[in-house]
């Protein structure tokens, strides 16, 4: 397995630490200059999301992590994993579970694609592009004459999601929304 | 499109103003001082045995084809040292120096050093120097002194000539898994405290000499006994938490030297790294007659990072590593 040394160490390098695949977020290289040098890390664990602070001594190495980030389009679930399947034309399909889909269950639309980090050719995170569209499919009657201002609802989201959403939107409208704050951006044109 | 390749420089043209004016002026302090501007070679036959510096290799022949060698410098120090074997009296030499593997907020491996040597100073002579070019020119506060020994009992709370190795180790352990530790010996761990405790506290100290390093951090410096406790003649300046300068009441004693060089090189090989060729010419001088001098090596990126209020290397070189 190939392995880096602290003097490889750059943002976004994918490591092994403690067993579990980390993403390389700072390098610091501290160094009296008669003395020995160090790096100063900081990693994210890709399995907990947990930020790390670790110091090496200049010159030790970490192994590489077999990650890879690949875009997928969604397909379905059977109820335990949700299947995913390589946009590159090769039709190849990947099968997620529950810990690897997370929080983004509530933006997976079937056909839309989506990010999955493949950690040993497995998926190890899925993650939604910024902004989804997506139909309601439950809210309380919209409210004639109320477009620009004042008050929300909640409305619940074809995949299940929910946002607050303003009064005047009805079901059957198809929505935009941030998938990072979760938050109602605008109405699509429906198709 | 394709992305074009990063030309720009890096450092601003003001920037690479104030730069050219660091030079003017620096010449100018050493001018009105009698001491002579000397040019050596960045390209020499030898690296140097100190551990925790890594040379870059070149391959250098005088005829063309030939299989070739030799060390981009990382100080100017030997050649100057034959010079002043040779007579020359005080000397100064602005120049480029070159250092493997380090890249950093405060590191390019490539960088600019003042180095400079005065025949009949001691350390405490060359520090009111140091201190006279400092302020000179950043027009900070004259520099305070702190001794190692002060300086590791107040920021990191240890005594560094009598700590215990295992509690040493364990002060350690804060950043380093108990294995990491194991292998980095007592000067490392004390390394560790200094970068992670002592430099950031210093800079909210106000400019400060670092004096009297333990016998093992000597590296050329001469060594004498206080109180039972073998106390190297080496100097460091912090300005606002940046090492600015190291510097030395120089060792001229070619049996010592030589022996420091084996032992560089004995730690050299317990840590899995190269040995380095002796420089023979260099302990050659030494044997003729070095003068009794101090000597210190100034970091001209840094400085320059100080007067323009600057916290990375990249604001005042034009072109750092990675675009050069």
């Amino acid at each position: 397995m190939a392995s880096y040394s602290t003097n490889e160490f750059r943002g976004g390098l994918k490591v092994l630490l403690d067993g579990d695949p980390c993403v390389i977020l700072e390098n610091e290289f501290v160094k009296p200059g008669k003395g020995q040098a160090f790096n100063r890390v900081r990693l994210r664990n890709l399995m907990s999301n947990r930020v790390w602070e670790r110091t090496f001594k200049s010159g030790e190495s970490l192994e590489s992590a077999d990650v890879i980030e690949q875009d997928m389009e969604y397909l379905y679930t059977d109820g335990e994993f949700w299947h995913f399947m390589l946009t590159d034309g090769s039709f190849e399909q990947y099968p997620a579970d529950a810990k690897a889909v997370g929080d983004t269950v509530k933006w997976l639309k079937e056909q839309d694609v989506y990010t999955v980090t493949l950690y040993n050719g497995a998926p190890l995170t899925v993650s939604p592009p910024n902004f989804v569209e997506l139909e309601v499919v439950d809210t309380d009657p919209g409210m004639k004459g109320d477009t620009a201002q004042g008050g929300s609802k909640p409305a619940t989201l074809s995949t299940g999601a929910v946002v607050n959403v303003p009064l005047f939107i009805t079901i059957g409208e198809v929505l935009k929304v941030d998938t990072r704050s979760g938050e109602y951006v605008n109405r699509v044109k429906s198709s | 499109m394709t992305d074009a390749p990063e030309w720009q420089p890096r450092a601003s043209l003001g920037a690479l103003k104030s730069r050219a004016s660091q030079s003017a002026w620096l010449r100018g302090f050493f001018a009105q001082r009698g001491v002579l501007e000397v040019e050596t070679p960045v390209l020499g036959r030898h690296g140097v045995t100190d551990p925790n510096l890594d040379g870059i290799a070149a391959n250098a022949a005088p005829v063309a084809g030939a299989s070739g060698g030799g060390w981009l410098q990382t100080s100017p120090e030997y050649h100057m040292k034959r010079l002043l074997a040779a007579g020359s009296g005080p000397i100064y030499q602005v120049a480029r120096v070159f250092r493997d593997g380090e890249r950093g907020s405060r590191h390019n491996p490539e960088f600019s050093l003042l180095e400079w040597y005065r025949p009949g100073f001691t350390d405490t002579d060359l520090m009111a120097e140091v201190s006279d070019l400092v302020v000179g020119w950043l027009g900070c506060e004259r520099p305070k002194v702190l001794s190692y020994r002060d300086a590791l009992e107040r920021f990191a709370g240890v005594d560094p000539f009598r700590v215990a190795d295992t509690e040493l180790r364990r002060r350690c352990e804060q950043w380093l898994a108990p294995e990491q530790t194991l292998t980095l010996g007592r000067d490392g761990c004390l390394d560790l405290l200094m970068s992670y405790l002592v430099e950031p506290a210093l800079a909210g100290f106000g400019p400060v000499f670092i004096t009297a390093y333990p016998e093992s951090q000597a590296a050329l410096a001469k060594v004498s006994e206080l109180d039972g406790v073998r106390l190297a003649h080496r100097f460091e300046l912090y300005v606002g938490g940046i090492e600015l300068c190291n510097g030395y009441w120089e060792l001229t004693d070619a049996i010592e030297q030589r022996r420091r060089f084996d032992e560089d090189n004995r730690v050299r090989r317990l840590a899995g790294k190269p040995e380095m060729a002796v420089d023979s010419a260099l302990l050659a001088a030494l044997e003729a007659g070095v003068p009794d001098c101090a000597g210190v090596a100034l970091g001209l990126d840094r400085l320059l990072m100080l007067k323009l209020g600057s916290n990375n290397i990249a604001d005042v070189v034009a072109f750092p590593l990675e675009i050069a």
